[in-house]
């Protein structure tokens, strides 16, 4: 990672996330001890700024960063002086001028994070806006069918890179609204992967002119071809909206169902970003498969967020060198 | 540490240019023998005694010093490596990334630790290791065993176990490799060939 700041998979390409995951096979062997945490960033400060509801992510970062020895500081909005009327810019500044090293911003509306580096010397890293990116997100899910693949031809250390060259991965779901889509995109055909968008027309992008995909709205006519099924979570706050009339419907017709489950190739996997709904994603029963690396994936962030954290943090000021 | 050394003191496209042999191949060999030989009388034998080397050049000699302490006494010796980046005294000063994963395959509680690595300069890199070695549990002992001990200290360590000592100047690099050890420089990349 060249750049101080994560905004899209766009700044990494191949070599930055190859980079990242060979960092986080580190941190994976760190925490496997009894102690798991490193001295590394000691002294640093890491402020994750949190302007839409996520505990999950959030958590993840605030792990990562303690594995690393950073100290936290944790903003949320809703407990925060944006309810009294402070303005985005302001709540920045007032965070910065306490002095962190790395901002961790979520935000609903895309293009908050890049926008936040021009009011904060801090290291900026997009923990998801609007409907552009989740770079870590991506970032983790790559980790992850790394890790699968490396198990599956037995070679437990996946040290090399990835490459992912012939693998066929479905993003199923509401793909039009997914952030976690777009960099999903990015990072997977990167590293060399094929991707086939699965959704109703109405959750399909207008337009994927210039976007490395296939598109289909049949998740039955591709499902036995596909390595590795991405599902995407429904937003609830949808359903009963003009684009999607009704959840069971889209069950029926997009979920990873019983029966759908059974038709898949043997061993391939099956991912979801999480909060994950059964009964409208997912069946109940195949969310517990061991084709699911739906825990793995959560595990596997702390990883790759302190890879990250660990990448952008401790990057050298200067370009000089100085004596080993 | 010398393989360390020409990776990261690179921006500038420099490379290393070997001045001069100071080991050949069957020299190395011999102070490794010399070593082993050292490390058991020095602990009456290897009971509790485990090998670790350091990323990334003190890997491939903490392997050979196993095989040759094992055809010594016969016995089989633990064999770790570890690697020093997240305890680094520079993070932040230049670029820092791990080059492998650690793998100590053992609690060390108890053990006495024969530390590798092909050289010793600064002191800063063992600094480290000892600080990461405590997070796999509290050894009994801490020993240190180096190819080349090349001077310039600026921390209180000292090895145990020396292949060679070797005056430098500070600018000039040591490399360890199968083939011997050589001494140079770092050239600009136009001028090197």
């Amino acid at each position: 990672m060249n750049d101080r700041h994560l905004l899209s998979i766009a700044d990494l390409g191949r070599e930055g996330i190859e980079d990242v995951m060979r960092t986080a096979d580190s941190f994976r062997e760190v925490a496997g001890r009894s102690i798991p945490r490193v001295p590394a960033l000691r002294g640093k400060t890491v402020a994750t700024l949190f302007f839409e509801a996520s505990t999950r992510t959030r958590l993840s970062f605030e792990t990562a960063a303690k594995r690393l020895s950073a100290d936290v500081m944790s903003f949320a909005a809703s407990s925060s002086s944006l309810e009294k009327g402070e303005s985005l810019r302001d709540t920045v500044e007032t965070i910065d001028a306490m002095g962190v090293d790395a901002m961790v911003v979520r935000h609903r509306s895309s293009g908050v994070p890049a926008q936040v580096t021009a009011w904060t010397s801090a290291c900026v890293i997009n923990a998801g806006d609007g409907q552009h990116e989740h770079p870590t997100q991506a970032l983790l899910d790559c980790y992850t069918i790394r890790e699968a693949l490396a198990q599956r031809r037995g070679t437990e250390d996946s040290q090399n890179g990835a490459d992912f060259a012939g693998l066929r991965i479905g993003i199923v779901g509401d793909v039009k609204h997914s952030r976690v889509a777009r960099s999903n995109v990015l990072a997977f055909s990167a590293l060399g992967a094929e991707v086939v968008l699965v959704a109703p027309r109405t959750l399909m992008p207008p337009s994927l002119d210039g976007w490395p995909v296939k598109a289909t709205a049949d998740l039955d006519s591709v499902i036995p071809d596909l390595d590795v099924v991405y599902l995407l979570r429904i937003q609830a706050e949808r359903a009963g909206q003009v684009l999607l009339p009704n959840l069971d419907e889209y069950h029926e017709r997009y979920g990873l169902t019983r029966e759908r489950s059974n038709r898949l190739a043997a061993g391939a996997l099956v991912m979801h970003p999480g909060p994950m709904i059964r009964g409208v994603e997912i069946a109940p029963e195949v969310a517990d498969l061991p084709s699911s690396l739906v825990t793995r994936q959560v595990r596997n962030g702390v990883f790759i967020r302190s890879a990250v954290l660990f990448h952008l943090l401790g990057a050298a000021d200067s370009g000089e060198a100085i004596d080993a | 540490m010398a393989e360390r050394e020409r990776r990261l003191t690179r921006p500038g496209g420099r490379v290393f240019v070997a001045r001069a042999q100071v080991m050949d191949a069957d020299e190395v060999a011999r102070a490794l023998r010399r070593i082993a030989h050292e490390i058991i009388e020095r602990n009456h034998g290897l009971d509790d005694v485990v090998v670790v080397g350091l990323q990334t050049g003190g890997v491939p000699l903490a392997e050979r010093l196993v095989r040759v302490l094992t055809d010594i006494e016969g016995v089989t010796v633990p064999l770790g490596s570890l690697d020093v980046a997240f305890y680094r005294d520079d993070i932040g000063l230049r670029p820092v990334l791990p080059e492998e994963v650690t793998n100590i395959p053992l609690d060390l509680m108890g053990k006495t630790v024969v530390l590798v690595d092909d050289v010793l300069f600064t002191g800063r890199t063992v600094r480290a290791a000892l600080d990461a070695m405590a997070d796999h549990g509290r050894a009994r002992a801490v020993q240190l065993a180096v190819m080349v001990d090349r001077g310039h200290r600026e921390l209180p360590i000292r090895p145990d176990y020396v292949g060679k000592n070797l005056p430098t100047r500070r600018d000039e690099l040591v490399d360890v490799t199968a083939d011997g050890v050589e001494i140079g420089e770092l050239a600009d990349e136009r001028t090197a060939r």
